[in-house]
């Protein structure tokens, strides 16, 4: 099974590498006849990187294009491909990893600027079998349709609990200074930066609630 | 997005000598608003500067009552620290009316005081804008305008400042420090610290090449009451329609700022002596050189409103 899903990825992966050259082969030739054209500016090699960072209590060290996301490198390098890439511009969320405790969007960092991270992904909080009571959740009360947006939801609401263990208030909390209580304001301003497509906030936000436990 | 090389900061005034050095070089902290536009190819950063190992990252009680909050402080930590909660309620409210509680962990507080403008025209990068393309022109005159500011705008450009933290700031005077290259530093009161569009829209601030905000300070708190009324199209994470932040006290005087309605966080003087006469009246004097589109003439009507409501909310607060 595994053999043959390689095969496939090769396969397409030899297609669009095929597709490059012919793209880069019509414009030269294109341009032979008129000699006068001066030469286009090519692309510089890539700038190579060293990092280091721990992910899902596994220490890793990469050499990267410094261009790389911390999303990019997580699916990309290591195979992490549980997080994903949806608008990759800080608007869905379906990128949240949980980097030092707090979760962030990890396609508006870069990899290199993670040297000595602690990164947990969704692989990191739970896998068939044994599940992050998060997971569980979500299964149990259908947090999803297409499942997407899911393990961004998952990580996010993970680490939105500790927010608000932590007491950090939210645009909507009445008091400031008070502890906040999850209430169902207070969970949907705080899943706010997690967008899913299908509308399975209801029962997003049902999930999540249990999760929580008796604090709501 | 274009290769880059990078290089890990040691010092403040080392960092602000190697961005002077190198005219492609940016620096990055939380690096949420310019990794989207490198991505967009907007920004266009040959080095990267990465500024977070530096140890700025603290919130300190000044001699004269006040605190000075780190540059990398990070919108959540600014936003929950309790001496913040209790005394600058109002810079609270501004942080957490902001983003997602992704984009707070990792945005700083620098950094949110430089964010550029969300003008769409700003970042489709075949249309012509003046901020991103000097001397290109500006599609959003004439063109479609809605979220545009509507006082402090020129011929040139009519984008807003998206921040709404940088609102809190204004109102309650904070003042910027900064390292320059040459090792030196200073203040900047932040009514000084933003410019204009006029002419040069590109021109945002009054930095010098490779200055580097190190903190930001806030006076002995004001008192009062606090209250953020921020006005958009939906319920959270989005940008401002209209933004008032107001600091309110009990014999009706106070002071007043708006956002998304100016290319910077937008007070007047003459505004503050009017808030007790009530919010037509104020807004009379925020507005009085106002330059409305058809698509945000709305907003002109909506920071009364929302500035009348503000002082209510204020007034059964106190």
């Amino acid at each position: 099974m595994k053999n043959a899903n390689d095969g496939i990825d090769a396969a397409r992966r030899d297609v669009l590498i095929l597709g490059r050259d012919l793209m880069i082969v019509a414009p030269a030739t294109a341009m032979a006849a008129p000699a006068a054209l001066a030469a286009p500016e090519l692309p510089k090699p890539p700038v190579r990187s060293k990092v280091s960072f721990t992910v899902n209590e596994k220490a890793h060290t990469l050499e990267l294009d410094t261009r790389t996301t911390l999303l990019d490198a997580l699916r990309e390098h290591l195979r992490l491909t549980g997080t994903k890439k949806g608008c990759d511009h800080g608007q869905c969320g379906a990128c949240t990893v949980i980097v030092d405790g707090r979760r962030i969007n990890s396609c508006l960092t870069l990899a290199v600027m993670h040297e000595g991270s602690n990164v947990t992904t969704i692989e990191g909080l739970g896998a068939p079998g044994r599940l992050h009571p998060m997971q569980a959740a979500f299964v149990r009360h259908d947090g999803y349709q297409c499942g997407y947006c899911t393990p961004g939801q998952i990580c996010s609401a993970v680490a939105m609990l500790e927010e608000v263990r932590q007491g950090i208030p939210s645009h909507v909390s009445v008091e400031l200074t008070a502890q906040p209580q999850l209430t169902a304001d207070e969970l949907r301003e705080r899943m706010s930066g997690n967008l899913c497509r299908c509308g399975a906030y209801s029962n997003i936000a049902e999930a999540i609630t249990e999760a929580a436990g008796s604090r709501v | 997005m274009k290769a880059f090389t990078y290089e890990r900061a040691r010092t403040p005034a080392e960092a602000a000598a190697g961005a002077a050095g190198n005219a492609g070089a940016k620096f990055i902290a939380g690096g949420t608003n310019l990794l989207d536009l490198m991505k967009l190819e907007i920004e266009t950063p040959t080095h990267l500067i990465d500024v977070n190992g530096l140890a700025l990252d603290k919130i300190e009680a000044t001699p004269d009552g006040g605190l000075r909050i780190g540059a990398l402080v990070r919108n959540t930590d600014l936003a929950a620290d309790t001496r913040i909660r209790r005394d600058y309620a109002l810079l609270s409210r501004a942080l957490l009316a902001g983003a997602s509680g992704q984009l707070r962990n990792r945005a700083t507080t620098a950094g949110n005081l430089l964010q550029r403008t969300r003008c769409p025209y700003f970042y489709d990068t075949d249309q012509p804008c003046n901020k991103r393309l000097p001397g290109s022109g500006c599609a959003a005159i004439g063109g479609y305008s809605r979220p545009h500011a509507i006082v402090g705008v020129s011929d040139a450009c009519i984008a807003a400042h998206p921040s709404d933290m940088a609102v809190a700031m204004r109102a309650l005077d904070a003042t910027i420090e900064t390292v320059r290259p040459d090792g030196s530093t200073r203040r900047i009161a932040i009514g000084e610290f933003y410019r204009l569009p006029g002419k040069t829209p590109h021109v945002e601030n009054v930095l010098v090449r490779g200055e580097l905000i190190t903190a930001v300070t806030l006076p002995p708190p004001p008192g009062g009451t606090h209250v953020y009324t921020k006005v958009r199209d939906r319920a959270s994470y989005a940008f401002a329609l209209v933004a008032v932040g107001a600091i309110v006290q009990r014999d009706g005087t106070g002071r007043v700022a708006l956002g998304g309605v100016a290319p910077q966080p937008w007070r007047v003087e003459a505004a503050d002596a009017e808030l007790a006469n009530g919010a037509a009246a104020a807004t009379r004097r925020l507005l009085a050189d106002a330059k409305t589109t058809r698509d945000n003439a709305f907003k002109a009507t909506l920071v009364q409103r929302a500035l009348d409501a503000a002082l209510a909310q204020a007034r059964s607060a106190s």
